[in-house]
C-alpha cells in the first residue's frame, strides 16, 4: 500500500546508532529469557508442591497463584502504558510510543488471561462463570473493554506521527482510568458483598511466599515477551529496510497497514547490507 | 457550514479565519495584525468567541440538541416497550434515566467537532494566534450547554412518561447529581469526540472509546439518583456517589485539559 510508506520519508529519525552495530533492543534478551525460565519453574513447582492445599476450594485455589500476578502485571502494564505514553509525548521520541504499544499490547493479552482464569475461578467457587458481584473482576472487564479500542484507534488512523500521538493521549487517559475505575466498582460492590479472597495480608506464610514468587514469575514473563516483541518488530522493520536497499523502492509496497507504529522512522535505513546478505530467493 | 457560521464581533477569530487571503495579499496587514490580537485575546475572551461560534452554529443549524432530546424521548418508549412497564421507581427508574441520558449524550459527542474537522475549523484555529486549550474549555461549555438543554427535556419527559414516583421532592438531589455527572459527560465527551473525529471510523469510534470511560458516571449517578426516585420518603443522595463524580470530574478535567493541546497539533 502507497499511503503506509508514504509518510516514512519524511519522518527518518537520524538518532539510530545501528550501522551494522547489534540494536540495543536484543541486549541481555537471553540472561532475561533464562530467569524467566527458571522463576516459572520454581513458581510453579511452589504452588504444587509447595503451597498447602487451602482448606475450603481445595486444588482449585491454585488458579489463585495464576489469576492475581497475571491482574496485577496487566494492571500495572496499563498504567506504564500511560507513563511511556507521557514520555513519548514530552520527548517526541517515536520509540517511547512503540514501547507503549508494546506494553499495552502485551497487557492485553495478560487481561485476555486474566479474564480467563478469572472465569474459571468463579465457575468452581461459585458455580457461575461470570460474578457481577466480584468488584476486581468487573473493573477488569470494563478496563479491558476500553483497551480493547486502542488498536482499532490506531489502526483508523493513517499518518503515523499523528497516530502515535493520539495514541499516547489515548493510553495516558484509559492509565488515569484504570485507577479511578477500580474504586467506583468497589465502591459501589463492597457494602454488599465482603471479600472472602484477593488480599495478601491474611494469607499464610507459604502461600504468601509463593504468591510473591509467583508475582514475581509473571512479571518477568511480561518483560521478556516485551522485550521479545520489540526486539521482533525491530528486527523485521530492520530486514524491511535491508530489502527495500536491496530492490530499491519497489518492496516499499509491500508494508503492510497496521495498528503497530511503524518502525521504519524509528530504526536505521542506512544499515548496511550484511555481506553475503540475502539477494536471491525473495518473492 | 462555514457560510452560516458568522465571525464572532471580536477580532479574535476573524484573524485566523481567512490566512490565507491575509498572509498572501497583504504581507504589510502582518506584523500589526498578531500584535493586536495578542493583546486582544485574553483566555477567556477567546473562549467566549468560541463559544459564541459554537452556540450560534447550534442555533442556526439545530444539529445536536434537538436530535438528542428526540432521541431521549424515543429511548423511553422503547424502554416501555422493552420493559412491559407503565411506570418505573427507585433502581430501575434510575438506571432507564441515565442510559437514555449517555446515549443522547453520545450523538451530541459524536458531532461536537465534525464541523470543525469536515470544514477547516481545526486549521483556523490553530493559525489563531491563541491558548489551544481555549478550544476545549469553549466545547466542553458548549456540550454542557446541550446537555442541560437534553435534560430539560429528557427529564420532563421522563416524569410524564415512566416515573412512577412523584419528581417534585427529588429534584433538587436530582439537580446536584446530574450536574456533577454532566460535567464527567462533557470533559471525557470533549476528549473522546476529538480523539476519534480525525480517524476513519470516527463514528465507531467515539462511542466505543466513550462508553467503558463513562461507566463509572453510570455507576455513581445511577446509585445517587435510585434513592430518589421512589415512591415514599426519597432520601439525599448518599456523599459517597457525589464524591465518586466529583473526583471524576476533577480527575478527567485536568488530565484532558492538559491533553487536548496535543491532538491538535497538525
Amino acid at each position: 500500500m502507497e499511503r503506509s510508506s508514504q509518510p516514512q520519508a519524511g519522518l527518518i529519525k537520524r538518532g539510530s546508532r545501528a550501522r551494522g552495530e547489534t540494536p540495543a533492543y536484543s541486549k541481555g534478551l537471553r540472561t532475561l529469557s533464562i530467569s524467566t525460565v527458571i522463576a516459572m519453574a520454581v513458581s510453579l513447582s511452589l504452588v504444587f508442591f509447595y503451597a498447602p492445599l487451602e482448606a475450603e476450594q481445595g486444588f482449585l485455589q491454585k488458579i489463585f497463584y495464576l489469576h492475581v500476578p497475571l491482574a496485577i502485571v496487566a494492571l500495572c502494564g496499563f498504567v506504564l502504558g500511560g507513563l511511556l505514553a507521557i514520555a513519548h509525548l514530552r520527548t517526541r521520541d517515536p520509540r517511547w510510543d512503540y514501547r507503549s504499544y508494546v506494553v499495552i499490547h502485551m497487557s492485553l493479552i495478560f487481561a485476555v488471561g486474566t479474564l480467563i482464569t478469572g472465569s474459571i475461578w468463579a465457575k468452581g467457587s461459585w458455580g457461575h462463570w461470570w460474578v457481577w458481584s466480584e468488584p476486581t473482576l468487573v473493573s477488569f472487564l470494563i478496563v479491558f473493554l476500553l483497551y480493547a479500542t486502542y488498536q482499532p484507534l490506531r489502526f483508523a488512523i493513517e499518518d503515523p506521527e499523528r497516530q502515535a500521538r493520539y495514541a499516547s493521549v489515548f493510553a495516558i487517559t484509559a492509565g488515569a482510568f484504570v485507577p479511578l475505575n477500580f474504586i467506583a466498582v468497589r465502591l459501589s460492590t463492597a457494602y454488599l458483598h465482603p471479600r472472602v479472597l484477593g488480599s495478601t495480608s491474611n494469607l499464610p506464610g507459604s502461600m504468601a511466599l509463593t504468591f510473591l514468587v509467583s508475582l514475581a514469575a509473571m512479571s518477568l514473563l511480561f518483560a521478556t515477551l516485551c522485550k521479545y516483541e520489540l526486539t521482533a518488530k525491530h528486527t523485521r522493520a530492520q530486514v524491511r529496510a535491508l530489502r527495500r536497499r536491496l530492490e530499491g523502492q519497489a518492496e516499499a509496497r509491500r508494508a503492510p497497514r497496521s495498528a503497530a507504529p511503524s518502525l521504519q522512522h524509528v530504526t536505521a535505513m542506512t544499515a548496511a547490507p550484511p555481506p553475503g546478505g540475502r539477494t536471491t530467493g525473495q518473492r | 457550514m462555514t457560510s452560516v457560521q458568522d465571525p464572532p464581533p471580536q477580532d479574535v477569530q476573524l484573524g485566523g479565519m481567512q490566512p490565507p487571503a491575509q498572509g498572501g495579499a497583504q504581507p504589510s496587514v502582518e506584523p500589526a495584525s498578531p500584535a493586536r490580537t495578542v493583546r486582544q485575546t485574553g483566555f477567556m475572551s477567546t473562549v467566549a468567541a468560541l463559544l459564541r461560534k459554537e452556540l450560534l452554529l447550534e442555533l442556526r443549524t439545530l444539529e445536536s440538541v434537538p436530535g438528542m432530546s428526540l432521541f431521549a424521548v424515543s429511548t423511553f418508549v422503547v424502554f416501555h416497550f422493552a420493559l412491559n412497564r407503565n411506570s418505573v421507581e427507585g433502581d430501575f427508574a434510575a438506571g432507564i434515566l441515565w442510559v437514555t441520558l449517555l446515549f443522547a449524550a453520545m450523538l451530541g459527542v459524536n458531532r461536537l467537532f465534525v464541523a470543525d474537522a469536515d470544514q477547516g475549523g481545526f486549521d483556523a484555529f490553530l493559525l489563531a494566534p491563541v491558548d489551544r486549550s481555549a478550544m476545549f474549555v469553549a466545547k466542553v461549555l458548549a456540550l454542557l450547554g446541550y446537555l442541560v438543554v437534553l435534560e430539560l427535556v429528557a427529564v420532563a419527559a421522563f416524569a410524564l412518561l415512566l416515573l412512577g414516583s412523584p419528581l417534585g421532592p427529588a429534584l433538587p438531589g436530582l439537580l446536584v447529581t446530574i450536574a456533577l455527572g454532566d460535567i464527567g459527560v462533557a470533559v471525557i465527551g470533549t476528549l473522546v469526540a476529538a480523539l476519534a473525529v480525525r480517524t476513519r471510523a470516527r463514528d465507531l469510534l467515539g462511542p466505543l472509546l466513550a462508553l467503558p470511560l463513562f461507566v463509572p458516571i453510570v455507576i455513581g449517578g445511577a446509585r445517587a439518583t435510585s434513592p430518589l426516585l421512589v415512591a415514599s420518603h426519597p432520601a439525599w443522595p448518599a456523599v459517597r456517589w457525589l464524591l465518586t463524580l466529583g473526583l471524576y470530574d476533577l480527575v478527567f478535567g485536568l488530565i484532558a485539559f492538559a491533553l487536548f493541546d496535543f491532538l491538535l497539533e497538525d
